[in-house]
């Protein structure tokens, strides 16, 4: 594999019993990439996240994260990957700083480092003030920038977002999707699912799953020009239009 | 070991924000042992009974002496007719009533053979018979007392001695009943909860996908429950021997190694549970049915397991509380020794080993 490739697929299949939830998908994401990762609830987003991430053995096909194989080095897969849920993904009854010093203390970073980062990171935020307060106390948008933050304070190459942005008003949206290119354009490479085809148009290239399969992947604008719609939203339309599965 | 303290911290900041963890963990074990050892008592002590006297004659006399002299009872009425007996009963207050037939005293001189009668409220049928036989007890101490005088032909006299209890103290039995209780409640339904409230909140996910072992995620919930049902068992130990003079006969060493062996059966089951509940409510439900009230029912502590019917004595082998109430009456009360409880303790070992080996493979085949 290349050095720029961040992550690499080749006909990657998960079965479930007589159920196949991924089927055969291939895929190449490159360095500093925001990759969009779109499907209907049931089409084997999750499924195939959970592969890439090193939660769940793959039934057939080859796939490396990181330059590291699915199969057999998930260890070192989980030390160079940050995640971040539709669920927030931090505690509630934590304050700020000791939801960041846990985060990094399971990577097993050094205090130094924890001390120093929290610091900058709360200025980036001007979370300064709320940094002993519960998370709790924090007003949505907030919980969901810092818990993007937590995802990627151990410096992971690449961070995977599961449907970020789930309730959230468009302003924060915005806002995050801002972070989002800081954190890209600082090396990171973003994998993201989401529902909203708004945010579809932000990514550099996007894949649309059907059914367990790849049917797109290009970016956006020549994804509207392939499919001669107006939006991505249209585009995931006439796609989705397709499936048979039913939504789980 | 980063990884590993920086759980347990976090694992602490849990259990000290969340009151209602705190309460439970701190206040029940004192609140129980409080309950049982001055509320729920089936000593009885200070009885209110009542005295009809129809014989009035000195050896009728010296007879109630001696009963309103015993500990166990205050002669608080006396009664002069046969009616009267039925209306203090409904009153409520008095417990017994004694009562001594008009020619008591000659019967007893003349025929050596005087009878007494005792009525008891037996609609709590435990007291009235407690009661009943404590004053057949102080009778019969009246009687040995006036047949010391003179030589009767054939007597056999039986001395009774209560080894290891000998006051027939009830916090003998439940002080051990209430460890085996708060143990489980503890290390049971609370890692239970805490784990499934990761799963809940979608933290365990995050958990899962950084480089920590799943073994060590474990370990780190339990860790922390560990060393508060260690604070459980020195503050209900402190109790039961400064508070309720209940003494610890055997070594402390031991007894202490064996909480510890029951505790982490306790915190394995918890382990299991949570494996199999997505739910708090559902992980609540399982550790009381399934652990809390087996514990209280069938340990032995309530209900004595020989007078169970077969099929409930051979469920009760596989709670484990039952055994941890075994040894714990061991060593503490009786104050054997290891090699006296080492089959029991070896139960417990297996069964820790068995939760705890379910348990992890049901963590590992949820990743998968």
């Amino acid at each position: 594999m290349s050095n720029g490739t961040a992550i690499s697929v080749d006909k990657l299949t998960k079965r479930f019993g007589d159920f196949t939830a991924v089927d055969n998908i291939s895929f190449n994401v490159t360095k500093g990439e925001i990759f969009g990762f779109l499907g209907a609830n049931g089409a084997g987003k999750t499924t195939a996240m959970r592969m890439l991430c090193g939660l769940s053995k793959p039934t057939s096909g080859t796939a490396s994260v990181a330059g590291f194989d699915v199969y057999s080095q998930t260890e070192k897969i989980k030390k160079s990957i940050g995640y971040m849920s539709q669920k927030f993904s931090l505690y509630e009854d934590l304050t700020v700083k000791e939801n960041i010093r846990f985060y990094a203390g399971i990577y097993g970073k050094p205090d130094g480092f924890i001390k120093e980062k929290t610091e900058k990171l709360l200025n980036e935020l001007r979370l300064q003030s709320e940094a002993g307060k519960l998370v709790r106390s924090l007003p949505l948008g907030w919980k969901q920038k810092l818990a993007f933050s937590v995802a990627i304070f151990h410096e992971p190459q690449i961070v995977f977002l599961d449907e970020p942005t789930g309730g959230v008003d468009p302003v924060t949206r915005r806002e995050f999707w801002n972070m989002i290119y800081k954190a890209a354009a600082s090396g990171i490479t973003v994998f993201v699912t989401t529902h909203y085809m708004d945010e579809a148009e932000y990514c550099n290239r996007v894949s649309i799953m059907v059914d367990g399969k790849i049917e797109a992947l290009d970016s956006p604008t020549q994804l509207k020009k392939t499919f001669e719609a107006n939006s991505m939203g249209d585009v995931f339309l006439k796609l989705a239009r397709k499936a048979v599965r039913a939504a789980d | 070991m980063k990884q590993f303290t920086s759980f347990i911290r976090k694992e602490f900041h849990h259990i000290f924000r969340d009151r209602r963890t705190m309460f439970i963990l701190l206040f029940m074990p004192v609140a129980q042992i409080i309950i049982f050892g001055f509320a729920l008592t089936n000593e009885v002590k200070n009885s209110q009974i009542a005295i009809l006297d129809n014989a009035k004659d000195a050896d009728a006399a010296s007879l109630i002496t001696q009963i309103g002299n015993s500990r166990y009872f205050n002669i608080e009425k006396t009664l002069y007719t046969q009616k009267e007996i039925d209306e203090v009963f409904k009153l409520g207050k008095i417990k017994m009533v004694m009562v001594l037939p008009q020619n008591f005293g000659s019967d007893l001189q003349h025929f050596n053979h005087a009878q007494v009668q005792l009525i008891a409220d037996a609609s709590d049928p435990n007291v009235a018979s407690t009661l009943t036989n404590y004053a057949s007890v102080v009778i019969t101490d009246y009687q040995k007392r006036i047949t010391n005088e003179k030589k009767l032909p054939y007597t056999i006299n039986t001395e009774v001695r209560m080894l290891y209890n000998p006051q027939g103290k009830g916090a003998y039995s439940f002080v051990p009943g209430v460890m085996a209780m708060v143990l489980m409640l503890v290390c049971t339904m609370m890692t239970a909860i805490t784990v499934v409230r990761e799963k809940e909140m979608g933290t365990m996910e995050i958990m899962l996908v950084s480089p920590v072992r799943p073994l060590k995620i474990i370990i780190a919930k339990a860790v922390p429950y560990l060393l508060l049902s260690m604070i459980n068992v020195a503050s209900i130990l402190l109790l039961s021997v400064f508070v309720l003079d209940v003494p610890i006969n055997g070594s402390l060493v031991l007894l202490i190694a064996e909480s510890i062996l029951f505790t982490l059966t306790c915190l394995a089951f918890g382990l299991l549970i949570s494996t199999v509940t997505d739910s708090q409510q559902t992980a609540m439900f399982i550790s009381l049915t399934g652990m809390f009230l087996p514990t209280v029912m069938l340990s032995g502590f309530m209900f004595p397991i020989e007078n169970m019917p077969l099929p409930l004595q051979i469920i009760s082998n596989i709670v484990p509380a039952k055994w941890f109430y075994i040894i714990v009456k061991n060593v503490m009360i009786k104050g054997t020794g290891f090699n006296i409880v080492w089959k029991e303790t070896l139960i417990l070992a297996f069964m820790l080993f068995a939760l705890l080996g379910l348990a992890i493979k049901k963590f590992k085949i949820r990743l998968a």
